[in-house]
């Protein structure tokens, strides 16, 4: 079908002009559909957060919109679509207006490295872990931003706590990424997933135990997710950074947020529990699953990444928040030195030939 | 004639953001410009194939230094660096050394000549990735300055805690 359309275009455009349109169109179909499906989720998410936090605490979440509750998202949605926007008049304009623009973008952005099944990238790129960890670190402009430009002391408390906390535990997530990267050999996200499916376990959890462990605790830090939510600490700083938003920009954070959440857990996938592949001995031991087409593979991508998403939810029900110079000391004195080590043996191992 | 666009593109914003970063009264608004001129600085790095090195320009300048920047002018007094002059008295002296080097870099343009084409084409580096033969590079055949950077920057470290600990103790 593909090439009949080509040389109906290239009728009128010419050959190369036709496959470049084609290109472009076939992209922007791709990221189409890679936003609004992570929207969809993104609403679902927070639906599916307040369900299990819900019976954690032995309440039943949402159940008045629809059945189940299941409309919940929408409805909250048109409300904070038709809020009042409201700005404070010491707010400095222009970036209060860009902040969450900002975060929300770079989250977005973020999607278009990863690969939900094989083939099936909007950027196959070389440098995607890297790409990434940009993205993650330019969403910490948002926050900061947003607290300083709304010109009130909650706000700019929560930005600069959580400008230091992202900024700490950056380092110790790519650290904790760089065992990931020495044992594939490579920064591309889909060359990742094959070396671990080449890989005798399946995913690099296992040997990458500490890796694990460092990019798991950082993960949360990072999303400003429970325990170290500090940066909107409700008990000491109403909101933090997004104190003064309403309407549509404050659903934008919490979009950003939800996108973030979604992200690190897509990362994860990715890096330690081999994306949407099964582990080879599985896939020998039931061999007509390999006759299966390639985008029936997204729902194991997408199964790890609600393991991880239920992860978020189970621990802010379970832990309390952290003091921040507990979060700091935690950040600098365990996670960083732990995915040193980390960075050594793998190195280590490698030369060996035992990776 | 794209790759001149692309080129011109990115020179001339870099140029405009640059005279924004340090025309702004607010210092904040400086650093937000500053942002954007990373940024069109990691495009030329990307124009040129070596994706490593622009993704690193967002993370280390972008994602750590100018957020450290950030940090810094935050905590500034605002309102009193907003009534402070932007352009500095001795604006003369600084005006005849730039003036003096645009000169002497532009008489040195016309004795340019193109160095020989080493084995790392571009053709090259797409089939090993850039990364890779970065890395190779550095830790092969200029291993050595390459430790004497790292051991400035730790020197850097040292002293930065050396001081932080004196103020400490006083």
């Amino acid at each position: 079908m593909i090439s009949s359309v080509t040389s109906f275009l290239a009728s009128f455009v010419g050959e190369p002009m036709a496959d470049m349109i084609l290109n472009i169109v076939i992209i922007l179909i791709k990221v189409a559909v890679v936003i609004v499906g992570t929207l969809l989720h993104v609403a679902y998410a927070t639906y599916w957060e307040r369900k299990v936090i819900g019976h954690m605490q032995l309440r039943l979440g949402p159940r008045e919109v629809g059945p189940f509750g299941l409309l919940q998202p929408f409805a909250d949605g048109v409300k904070l679509f038709f809020k009042e926007d409201i700005i404070p008049a010491d707010a400095d304009k222009p970036i209060f207006y860009l902040a969450p623009v900002i975060f929300f973008t770079s989250a977005l952005t973020s999607l278009s490295v990863l690969p939900f099944f094989d083939g099936f990238a909007v950027a196959n790129i070389n440098v995607g872990l890297l790409f990434l960890l940009a993205m993650s670190s330019l969403g910490a402009y948002g926050i900061v931003m947003s607290g300083w430009s709304a010109g009130s002391k909650y706000s700019f408390l929560g930005g600069l706590r959580s400008a230091s906390q992202v900024i700490s535990y950056e380092i110790a997530m790519g650290l904790s990424l760089v065992g990931v990267m020495i044992m594939a050999g490579s920064l591309n996200l889909t060359e990742i997933v094959r070396a671990q499916y080449n890989y005798p376990t399946g995913f690099y959890a296992i040997p990458q135990i500490l890796g694990f462990f460092v990019f798991f605790v950082a993960m949360f830090a990072e999303t400003n997710r429970l325990p170290f939510d500090l940066p909107e600490a409700e008990s000491e700083l109403v909101a933090g950074y997004f104190t003064e938003y309403s309407g549509f920009r404050f659903a934008m954070f919490f979009l950003g947020e939800y996108t973030g959440m979604l992200i690190m857990s897509s990362i994860g996938t990715v890096c330690f529990l081999g994306g949407w592949t099964l582990p080879k001995f599985v896939m020998e031991a039931l061999p007509f699953l390999s006759e299966l087409p390639n985008f029936v593979w997204i729902v194991v991508f997408l199964a790890k990444v609600y393991v991880f998403m239920f992860l978020f939810y189970w621990v802010r029900a379970t832990l309390p928040r952290y003091r921040y110079d507990q979060l700091m000391n935690i950040g600098w004195k365990l996670l960083i030195p732990l995915a040193l080590v980390n960075v050594v043996f793998s190195g280590t191992l490698k030369i060996m030939g035992w990776f | 004639m794209l790759q001149q666009l692309f080129f011109g593109y990115y020179a001339f914003m870099i140029i405009i953001l640059s005279l924004l970063v340090v025309t702004r009264g607010n210092p904040v608004h400086s650093v937000m410009w500053m942002l954007l001129l990373f940024f069109h600085i990691a495009g030329l790095y990307l124009f040129l194939n070596a994706e490593f090195i622009a993704a690193i320009q967002v993370i280390v300048y972008a994602g750590a230094i100018l957020v450290l920047f950030l940090f810094v002018v935050l905590l500034l007094n605002l309102r009193e660096e907003l009534s402070l002059r932007q352009i500095a008295g001795s604006w003369p002296a600084a005006f005849f050394i730039v003036a003096a080097l645009f000169i002497t870099v532009t008489a040195a343009l016309g004795a340019y000549v193109q160095g020989p084409v080493g084995s790392y084409s571009i053709e090259a580096i797409r089939s090993e990735t850039h990364t890779k033969a970065l890395g190779r590079l550095l830790y092969t055949e200029y291993l050595f300055p390459f430790e004497i950077a790292s051991l400035i920057l730790l020197v850097a470290v040292v002293g930065a805690v050396v001081l932080a600990k004196r103020k400490l103790r006083s």
